[in-house]
């Protein structure tokens, strides 16, 4: 039976290996002993930030690769995206790394879009292995979306700071001993009217807590199913808006739930509400809670990674921000 | 659930912004700047041949300079998250915001990303700086011509 | 002789605290509230009270950028005086060269030897 933007996969397709590069900075992230590969230098010693981006994002694609055994040739799609402008980034790596590519476009949101959307191609038998995944890099963003780099603008505590960080993930019809894709949920674009860029936490709470509802409705689940149940990147003050709103739709007990991007930077007051960017939600995701499915302390869980869709050319038109955020449901048998 | 519901929901939890404390940074911040000007002004006044009216513009061409090193070694961005305005509006906030988006842009060229990009930020500064100067001139000119005010 | 150092971080402050509240209270960009303070400088210029000022607090009136609009005001005042109407145009940027100038050359030698960092 065909439910409106819900997804089930019942061959489970398993992500077998995954890959995630990380910045300097990301050195304070709590999570950064479980990444694979952190750089030394911001642009990854490429010479312009885009090509550092690219250069994250193809070592991350490399490494989840290399830990199968294969190379790019083996490959059959290449589903990856970023937030600069028409994708420069991603479509370089597609460039160097030759597999078939499809850009994915969600903003932040693009880690979980991406992974449903091999694990559709999957499950339809059309592909043996997908790569899958985002990344963001903070220089090429932020000069993008805020001011240069360098440019002395006060930020407030709801402001997040772009992540530098790939998470890639290398998905295949069902093995056991990896975790598996169960469902997952596209969400519907979400429109509160927010029009604060450096509040984007506030922005995409509400496509948060839609697409839980969603879900959980959708697939017939419970909130208490899960081992964790963990959105992208809300930040500390988005995070906070998320709860109140999944309280307001009777759901009581939130013991299991957090958030990417308010735990990435350890709640470190230098980085405001915590992080943001495409690959912040990829890195966490693709890493920690990763690993945590392997070892068997997470048996379920179910990830939500939100964007804003908003560019800089339609905030100083005077839009508001709409939002989205998908869901992914993995488990571990 | 409509709009205002959900944006009393978001202003009940958002944090307001912390004024006192921002006003307090910016107080000092800036007052600092404009003490450390003013004894770049007397030390012009002192060794060389300036007065107080013309020690203006080596002192400002002073603090540039300084805005220039502070904003090169990543150091104005910080003085700017602790001060605020306190940061931005003293003349060395102009040079930061000249001096950043140039080396930011350095990457598309000397051309088209160093000379396109310099004034982004600063231009709408120099545009109203320029355009309230011409107004406000020309309407005393005109006062003083038709013997209402006198220069 | 030594008030002038107190004045000039009292008033050079005091705007600044103009400048913070039109961020926090107004709700304005930085670029907004830089270009209200020139305007309300060059504002000031036109009544005659910006020079004042600048006798009072020295670089406290002089490094804000409200400085800017007076002296783009004054420049053109001074040289309507002697011109009429021909001088508005002219003498705008008369007095204020020495910060666009030097923001412009410190800028173009800044490109050659830093580059963004991004640290925090």
């Amino acid at each position: 039976m065909v439910k409106k933007g819900l997804l089930t996969f019942p061959s489970l397709p398993s992500i077998v290996a995954t890959g995630v590069t990380a910045g300097p900075l990301e050195k304070k992230s709590p999570f950064h002993s479980h990444f694979d590969k952190i750089y030394d230098d911001e642009s990854c010693d490429a010479k312009t930030n885009e090509h550092g981006h690219a250069k994250l994002m193809e070592d991350a694609c490399m490494i989840a690769l290399s830990k199968l055994g294969k190379v790019p040739s083996d490959a059959d799609f290449f589903l990856v995206g970023d937030l600069v402008n028409q994708m420069t980034p991603s479509n370089f790596t597609a460039t160097s790394i030759g597999i078939p590519y499809i850009g994915v476009f969600a903003a932040c949101a693009t880690s979980v879009s991406s992974m449903l959307l091999a694990a559709l191609l999957t499950e339809s038998g059309m592909s043996q292995l997908t790569i899958a995944g985002s990344a963001s890099q903070h220089n090429a963003i932020e000069r993008q979306f805020r001011y240069p780099i360098e440019y002395g603008a006060q930020k407030g505590e709801t402001a997040q700071w772009t992540a530098t960080a790939a998470g890639i993930a290398a998905i295949t019809p069902h093995r056991n001993g990896v975790p598996s894709i169960v469902c997952g949920t596209f969400g519907k674009a979400v429109d509160m009217g927010m029009t604060d860029p450096l509040n984007m936490g506030a922005a995409m709470a509400p496509a948060a807590a839609d697409t839980l509802k969603r879900h959980l409705e959708g697939h017939n689940k419970q909130v208490s199913d899960y081992d964790c149940i963990m959105t992208g990147d809300l930040g500390k003050n988005g995070f906070a808006i998320f709860i109140k709103l999944v309280q307001n739709q009777g759901i009581t007990n939130i013991d299991n739930f957090s958030d990417a991007g308010m735990e990435f930077y350890g709640k470190n007051p230098d980085f405001m509400a915590g992080a943001s960017g495409a690959g912040c939600s990829a890195a966490v995701y693709l890493s920690e809670v990763y690993a945590k499915l392997l070892s068997k302390e997470y048996k379920k869980v179910l990830l939500i990674a939100t964007g804003a869709l908003l560019s800089p050319m339609s905030f100083q038109q005077g839009d508001t921000i709409p939002s989205i955020a998908h869901a992914i449901e993995l488990t571990m048998k | 659930m409509d709009k205002e519901k959900y944006a009393k929901i978001e202003q009940s939890i958002t944090p307001t912004t912390p004024i006192l404390k921002n006003v307090f940074r910016a107080f000092i911040t800036g007052g600092t700047i404009c003490l450390i000007a003013q004894f770049i002004a007397v030390f012009y006044m002192t060794f060389f041949n300036f007065t107080e009216r013309t020690a203006s513009n080596p002192t400002v061409a002073t603090m540039i300079f300084i805005s220039m090193l502070l904003t090169g070694f990543g150091l104005y961005k910080k003085i700017g998250q602790f001060g605020g305005a306190g940061g931005a509006v003293p003349i060395t906030g102009f040079g930061n915001a000249v001096i950043s988006a140039a080396i930011e842009h350095k990457t598309e060229g000397y051309v088209l990303g160093v000379g396109g990009n310099m004034f982004k930020l600063a231009g709408s500064v120099i545009l109203f700086g320029v355009f309230s100067a011409f107004l406000v001139a020309l309407v005393k000119t005109i006062l003083v011509k038709l013997g209402v005010a006198t220069w | 002789m030594f008030s002038i150092y107190i004045t000039a971080f009292v008033v050079g402050g005091l705007i600044c605290v103009i400048g913070q509240l039109l961020f926090d209270v107004a709700k304005l960009t930085p670029a907004h509230t830089l270009c209200t303070l020139v305007v309300i400088g060059s504002i000031l210029d036109g009544f005659g009270l910006y020079e004042p000022l600048i006798d009072f607090a020295g670089t406290g009136a002089t490094i804000p950028i409200t400085s800017f609009g007076n002296a783009l005001t004054h420049g053109a005042l001074a040289e309507a005086e002697k011109h009429g109407f021909i001088g508005v145009l002219t003498g705008m940027f008369e007095v204020t060269s020495s910060g666009i100038s030097a923001a412009i050359l410190f800028a173009f030698i800044a490109v050659f030897l830093f580059k963004p960092k991004g640290d925090v």
